[in-house]
Formats: structure tokens, sequence, C-alpha cells
């Protein structure tokens, strides 16, 4: 099952970097949203360096929703779908590769995001381990999350607006999370930051179950 | 048509004789709040609508949604159930948070605060909303409410972690607010406010089950009207055909 899942990951990730719509829309959207906070918060006034691990968040979600419409966009045309759904593949597997390569996208999103925070929000990275364990945890939550509700929106002719209405409620703890770990361990806060890795674990783990004993039942039936 | 019956209209007068007595105890009979006064009277409306809200409601929607994805369970009736309870949920939840915003406003001075339930609750209702939002959308109706079953399973599943990850958020950042001690820290509530509060949830109960039946078998004629409709539309395009003589061969 790995090894399809691997199969569906990398066919995503070479069809992204071919497309090059992941690294010339998506990515520029992202350092966009983040300087158009700058214009909304007064940059200025010091505000931006204490908020910018919620900042960081929101960005990474929203960049998250074009990431995993791109998903299932690639599969919309030419009956792509159909063709995934006959190629025998697991639907587990599928939804662990989408999952993936939805993964893989965010987490080199979020490099690039976090040298944008330095450099815009005159933020110093510290705390490199709960930094790096947030980051991984909360993009695999919002990958597997995202890759499910995902694929109840994909087809339907309202799933530009359908996508988020589900998505962002669910991954409210997400947000919480993260953005609570990262503040901890930019030592914006005294808080601890542990306790909210943790939760963030449960959070992927949990909708990494729920995936893959849903993804072949969302998939069969389109 | 009508979507009464003996049994429902026995439980219509039920649930007004109950409400007409829950507002006579509410108003009349239980004491006003040494601190609060009379606005401790949204206690009656408050809770039960809440606990409706999400206990009764919500779970039933979680169970028929799933024992409408068990294929052996599968039918119509678990899925029509399933979105008929997550409506009344979702306008029994919505009127608590409006309760409680007013609430809110008379005793502590604001319409919303980042309280931990305050929060959670708002966003269940947004997660419902999504449900619901789901079941609307133009699609094929049984991939719609495969989808549908699958999203309330899912939004069952979020309930504890978005629990967990709000009430964290108030108690790990900052010292325990003086919202929830004020609500906790006194349990004691008087004797008729108790009787008060339990004919409440029963009134609530009951209109609950009065509704649901109705909006069942209203969405349940609904469906019947429209295969119906379908049925007649085939059968006249048919008559159509066989009434216009055959187009004249000529060669």
């Amino acid at each position: 099952m790995l090894r399809d899942a691997a199969l569906v990951a990398g066919k995503d990730l070479r069809i992204e970097l071919r497309s090059k719509v992941a690294t010339n829309q998506v990515l520029p959207f992202a350092v966009l949203t983040l300087i158009i906070f700058a214009f909304a918060l007064d940059a200025d006034r010091g505000l931006l360096s204490t908020v910018a691990a919620g900042l960081f968040w929101v960005t990474v979600l929203f960049s998250g929703l074009l990431a995993i419409q791109r998903s299932f966009a690639l599969e919309a045309g030419d009956d792509a779908r159909d063709a995934l759904r006959l190629s025998g593949l697991d639907g587990a597997a599928v939804f662990l590769g989408k999952a993936a390569a939805v993964t893989v996208q965010l987490l080199a999103l979020e490099v690039l995001l976090a040298v944008g925070a330095v450099v815009l929000y005159d933020v110093s990275l510290s705390g490199a381990a709960l930094l790096i364990a947030t980051c991984l945890l909360a993009t695999a939550g919002i990958a597997a999350a995202g890759v499910v509700y995902g694929a109840v929106a994909a087809g339907l002719r309202v799933r530009e607006t359908l996508l988020p209405l589900l998505l962002l409620p669910v991954l409210a703890p997400v947000l919480l999370a993260a953005a609570r770990a990262s503040e901890a361990a930019l030592a914006t806060t005294t808080a601890a930051g542990w306790p909210w890795v943790r939760l963030l674990a449960v959070f992927s783990a949990v909708y990494l179950a729920f995936g893959v004993v849903a993804f072949g039942p969302l998939l069969e039936e389109a | 048509m009508t979507t009464s019956t003996r049994a429902t209209r026995i439980l219509g007068w039920a649930t007004a004789i109950t409400m007409v007595l829950t507002g006579w105890m509410a108003l009349v009979i239980s004491p006003a709040d040494a601190v609060q006064r009379d606005a401790v009277r949204l206690l009656y409306l408050h809770v039960p609508t809440a606990w409706i809200a999400m206990y009764v409601s919500f779970g039933i929607t979680t169970l028929a949604s799933a024992l409408y994805l068990w294929k052996r369970t599968r039918s119509r009736f678990w899925d029509i159930a399933a979105g008929a309870s997550a409506e009344i949920g979702l306008v029994f939840i919505g009127l608590t948070l409006l309760v409680g915003s007013i609430w809110g406003r008379t005793t502590w001075g604001v319409w919303w605060t980042w309280d931990a339930r305050l929060t959670s609750t708002a966003v269940l209702f947004v997660t419902y909303l999504g449900y619901l939002a789901v079941r609307r959308i133009p699609h094929e109706p049984l991939a719609r409410s495969r989808r549908a079953a699958i999203v309330a399973l899912a939004a069952f599943l979020n309930v504890p972690l978005v629990h967990y990850s709000v009430e964290w958020w108030r108690t790990l950042h900052q010292p325990a607010s003086i919202l929830s001690q004020r609500r906790l820290g006194d349990p004691q509530i008087h004797g008729v406010m108790a009787w008060t509060l339990l004919l409440a949830v029963v009134a609530f109960t009951i209109l609950y089950a009065w509704l649901l039946i109705h909006r069942f078998r209203l969405a349940w004629v609904e469906e019947q009207a429209e295969e119906d409709a379908l049925a007649i539309a085939i059968a006249e395009r048919h008559a159509e055909a066989d009434a216009t003589p055959e187009p004249q061969v000529t060669s």
C-alpha cells in the first residue's frame, strides 16, 4: 500500500513540478498575504513580530486551501478521476499519496514563509526542535483533513466555495495549537509549547485514520 | 397533504401544554436571582436548547449517518432522519448562542467573550452549517447522501478535538477567567429552579421530537413528489412520442 501511496504522491508532485502552478501562483500568493497583513496591521509599530506566529499559520491555512483544491483539480479534466478509480489502487493508498503530496508542498511553502517572516516581520527563529515538530505535525494534519474534505467537494460545481466552509472549522484546533506552539518556540509567550504539539499529533493521527477508512467510499461514488 | 397524524397531534398538544407550563414556572413561580435578578430566567431557555442541540440532535444525526453508511442498514430513512435532526439541532444551537449572547450582555456586560464553551459552541455551529450545505448541493442524490454522511461522521469526530483545544487555549494561556468561575463556583440551585429547569428540558425534548417527525415526513413527501414528477414527465414524453405520427420515409 505504501508503494501505491508513493506512486500517487509522485504523480501529483511531478504534475505540480511541471505545471509550475504551485511555484508560480500559490507561493507568490502566500508571500503576498504576508505583505497584506503588514499593511493591515501597521508594520512600524512592532506589532507584527508579536503576532507573527498567528499570521504565519493563517497564511499557511489559506495557501493550504489552494493546494488542496489544486490536488483535486489535477484529476478534474479528461476523466482522470475515473482513471484513478479504475487503476485498481486502494482508496487508502490514494488518500495517503495525495496527503503526502500536499504535505510536501506545504512544508516547502512554510520554509519560504518562515524566511519571509524573518525578513518582513523581524522574527528571530528560536526553539528549532519545537518549531520543526509543530510544522511537521500541523502540516500533516492540514493535509490529511484537507484531502478528506477535498474529496467531499471534488467534482461539484460549488467546490471552490464549499471547501473553505467545510475545512476551516475543522482546522480550528490545528490553527490554535500550531499558533500557540510557534509562539512558545519564538518565545513571544512564556506558555509551554509541547502540549500543543501533542494535540497536533492526535489531530493528525485521527484524520489520517479517518481518511484511510473513508476515502475508498468517497472515491467510489463521485 | 398533511404530515400530521393522530400521534403527532397528541405530541403537538403535549408540547404546547408543557411549554405553557414552563413559561408559567419560569416567569411567575421561580424566584429571581439575588445577583442576576430576572435575567436568570433565560436559563430555562438557554440550557434546554443547548442540551437538545448538542446531545440529542447531533447525536441522532451521527447515529443515523453511521447507519446510512453501513451497507446492511442503508436506506433513505436514515439519510433523511440525519438531515432533519441536524436542521433542528442547528436552529436550537443558534437559539442557544442568541439567548446566551443576550444573557451575557445583561450579566457580563458583553455580547460575546472568547470563553472556552462559547468558542467551541460557535465552531460546532459552523461545522453543522457546513454539513447542511453539503446536503443542499446540486448533485446526484445518492452520491450526495453518502458524502453528507461522511461529513457528519467527521463533524462528530471533530467535536472532542475542538473542545479540548479551545479548553486548553483558555486555560494554558491565562488563569481561569472569572466567567467560568462564576458559572462553576455556584452549583447550588434553588429547588423550584431545578424543577423548572427539568420541566423546560422535558418540554424542549417533546418539541424536538414533534419537529423531527414533521420535518422527516416533509422531506420524505418531498422526495416522493420529485420521483412522481419525474415519472409523470417521462410518461408525458412517451405519450407525445406515441401521438405524433411516424415520420414518412420517402426515398
